[in-house]
């Protein structure tokens, strides 16, 4: 493996770069104010964390309603194809390989943004947690002006919840990043969209369906 | 090519910019002028021409020109123009004491079965002491003529001694006093021209000074209220809109609106623009149920909170007001007489007559659910004097439509209750047989209860009680109105014992709170001995 020379490939677009740290943006701050609306701690003040809440979590409805029309107009949702081949692979890379210098077993490329544990877990948080989140957020911002579904305290204790899934989610997303090349290639990788992958990697077919054409 | 490693950044700072930028626009630099809240629109507009005005001036009206001997002869002289205001006032709760139309229904009302827990019953009007604010000439209670004065003269002058005075010379020959009395008479006609709707001191000479001295019941009622600032009352302030009490407490027939014993002040709330005839008794008569500016978060809180729990932070806050009062300590004496003790703010905390008392200002008032009702416990109900027994105390609950939390000032003492009966007891206070000349509470209770008609067993001992005034008055301006956390708060929340809803901040789930930070912590354990773990093998690689 030491031969093999590191390469950069431009594998994440202006806008999913955008879209990735902006969410992260959001994300951050809605968990920061979300806790100090649930009591955990002093820090904007609570009517200014509750403004700050409600506005940037409005936002991101908004922005991820962009997000989910770009995913399947550029045919990216299929990065999120979840599957089961390499994956256990993948996971005992990450929980014994690591360690002994082994290589990914997957390597990125454009066709293939996430190797199958991310896929599992991206697919997890976008098509689960997102939207009990979306949907808690939104049935609490309006609660006084629709139907009351759901008593208060069930959506605050789920809405309360999942933002703590969230936060784990977060807590290991920015553990992962040092796991690249150097501790910041994953995170360099996102801010410049070129990636670093061994050059002779192989990609395999099925690893690139998301980018075949018909 | 690396051209691009500066527009992404460029775009990331550029939208958070953005985004911050729109968000302050949205909330933090709206002048606050340019948008004024409904409610503050709404009252400006109800309230625009407020001046009085009248046809009639009474110091010009022959029938009050004329030498008053008695009390009696200035009412039949209003009455003869007002013919019905006798009569009108005569069926008021002002002037039955009795919370019911019907006579005999002795059940509600100072002159019925009802208690408190201050000078404790007005024993059917036979404790003289109380009459000194039933509006009858010369205390004498349903059975005197009507003193309209008392509500609707703004002299400040003393009728009764004057009246009394000039009773006592006219059976003195003397030419000199002839002549004070003359002097004495041109007074009283002077003064009786000074016709007023009823001004904050006619109110106040009574409702200020409730249960024997200023601020000792109401807490946010007393003295203070006659000429007070804004500060103390946005809407009474003389510094600002300097309402009257009747600006708020409209009349019908001489039926002044606000809370009755068990019935509330309204049944139902209700805006001006709903029902333009409807008391004004509630906030959302004028300030309508959405008060505060468009999409303000407050709003939201109108079905549930009522506005006096955020917008009178503290109550009694220029005069102390009376928060205890234990009769089983009275009767005491120094050298065999009775005595006063003098406390903190220049209160007594101890009178032989009385008990013990505290005194406290700036008080923050306890919340609980109101429908605007009150249970009433009277000298006529069983009680259970193993508890704390709940002389007066608000209904509602969340449930409740009507219900809102609401604040209150919860007098706490210990009165006299009758052990074999279990029903509190109505001791006679004033008079030579009350037990302020005998400090014989037993006989105290037994001329008392005989007033009222409810039999005594001869066997009484002292029970702890709570008597619960809504606080509605001394309504701060909205730059002192509560801040979120003062409820929206884990520990020492105001609302702590409000149940019957999720208040964001106050409120979690213990369990889902600790699955959650469970799963926090074990990512952090996780990356932490897995970060260890690459370092101590340096991620396998030998150097």
């Amino acid at each position: 493996m030491k031969d093999k020379r590191i390469i950069k490939i431009y594998l994440y677009t202006r806008y999913e770069r955008l879209w990735h740290w902006l969410q992260a943006f959001m994300v951050i701050s809605l968990i920061v104010t979300g806790l100090e609306i649930h009591g955990t701690y002093k820090l904007f003040g609570f009517q200014t964390a509750v403004n700050i809440h409600n506005f940037i979590g409005l936002s991101w409805l908004v922005l991820f309603a962009f997000f989910v029309f770009w995913l399947f107009t550029t045919g990216e949702w299929k990065q999120y194809i979840p599957t089961t081949k390499k994956l256990f692979s993948v996971i005992l890379y990450y929980s014994w390989g690591i360690f002994q210098g082994k290589p990914h077993p997957v390597q990125k490329s454009k066709g293939v943004k996430h190797n199958p544990l991310q896929r599992l877990a991206y697919l997890g948080i976008s098509a689960m947690l997102l939207p009990v989140q979306m949907a808690t957020g939104l049935l609490y911002y309006l609660y006084n002006d629709i139907p009351q579904i759901l008593p208060l305290s069930v959506l605050a204790i789920i809405h309360t919840l999942v933002a703590l899934f969230l936060l784990n989610f977060l807590v290991v997303h920015l553990y992962m990043t040092t796991t690249g090349h150097s501790l910041f290639s994953h995170i360099s990788g996102m801010i410049t969209g070129w990636e670093e992958i061994y050059e002779t990697t192989q990609i395999e077919d099925w690893e690139t369906q998301a980018t075949k054409k018909k | 090519m690396k051209k691009r490693y500066f527009i992404l950044p460029g775009l990331i700072m550029l939208s958070i910019t953005v985004l911050v930028l729109s968000f302050q626009a949205v909330y933090a630099s709206t002048p606050p002028d340019v948008e004024e809240a409904l409610g503050r629109t709404l009252a400006k507009q109800a309230v625009k021409n407020s001046k009085r005005w009248t046809t009639v001036d009474h110091a010009k009206i022959d029938a009050l020109n004329q030498d008053f001997t008695s009390g009696e002869e200035i009412t039949q002289a209003c009455l003869s123009c007002h013919s019905e205001a006798a009569t009108q006032f005569h069926k008021s709760i002002h002037w039955t004491w009795l919370a019911s139309g019907d006579k005999s229904d002795m059940r509600y009302g100072k002159a019925g079965y009802s208690v408190n827990n201050f000078c404790i019953s007005g024993n059917a009007m036979e404790d003289k002491s109380c009459l000194a604010c039933h509006p009858a000439w010369n205390k004498k209670g349903v059975q005197g003529e009507v003193n309209c004065l008392q509500c609707h003269n703004s002299s400040g002058f003393n009728f009764n001694e004057a009246l009394g005075d000039i009773e006592a010379f006219s059976k003195d020959g003397d030419p000199d006093t002839k002549e004070m009395m003359k002097d004495l008479q041109n007074e009283v006609k002077e003064a009786v021209t000074k016709v007023t709707f009823p001004t904050r001191k006619n109110c106040g000479d009574c409702h200020f000074t409730g249960g024997g001295g200023d601020g000792v019941k109401h807490g946010d009622l007393d003295t203070s209220l006659t000429k007070p600032n804004r500060l103390l009352d946005v809407h009474m302030g003389t510094d600002g809109k300097d309402f009257s009490c009747t600006r708020c407490h409209t009349t019908v027939d001489h039926n002044i609106a606000g809370r009755i014993y068990t019935n509330p002040a309204v049944a139902t709330r209700k805006s001006l623009l709903e029902d333009d005839l409807a008391p004004k008794i509630t906030c959302e008569s004028c300030h309508s149920s959405e008060p505060h500016k468009n999409d303000s978060k407050m709003n939201d809180h109108t079905d549930v909170v009522s506005c006096q729990a955020c917008h009178i932070p503290t109550f009694a806050r220029v005069n102390p007001t009376k928060m205890w009062w234990d009769w089983s300590k009275s009767g005491k004496m120094k050298d065999g007489k009775p005595y006063v003790e003098e406390g903190p703010f220049g209160k007594p905390i101890y009178k032989s007559i009385k008990g013990e008392f505290k005194w406290a200002k700036n008080v923050v008032p306890e919340y609980f659910w109101s429908n605007g009702s009150q249970t009433s416990t009277t000298a006529d109900d069983v009680i259970d004097p193993g508890q704390i027994v709940k002389v007066s105390h608000p209904v509602g609950d969340r449930t409740d439509p009507e219900s809102r939390i609401f604040p209150f000032k919860l007098h706490r003492g210990k009165q006299p209750y009758d052990k074999v009966h279990k029903k509190l007891l109505a001791p006679l206070l004033s008079g030579e047989k009350g037990y302020w000349e005998t400090f014989d509470m037993n006989a105290a209770i037994e001329y008392g209860n005989k007033a009222i008609g409810i039999p005594y067993s001869g066997e009484f001992d002292y029970v702890e009680t709570t008597y619960a005034f809504p606080i509605t008055h001394m309504v701060a301006p909205k730059e002192n109105a509560l801040n979120c956390t003062q409820c929206h708060i884990r520990e020492n929340s105001r609302l702590a014992n409000i149940t019957g809803l999720y208040m964001p901040g106050r409120d979690k789930s213990n369990l889902f709170d600790t699955i959650g930070w469970l799963s926090v912590l074990g990512a952090l354990a996780g990356v932490l001995l897995h970060g260890l773990g690459r370092f101590f093998t340096r991620n396998g690689k030998e150097e």
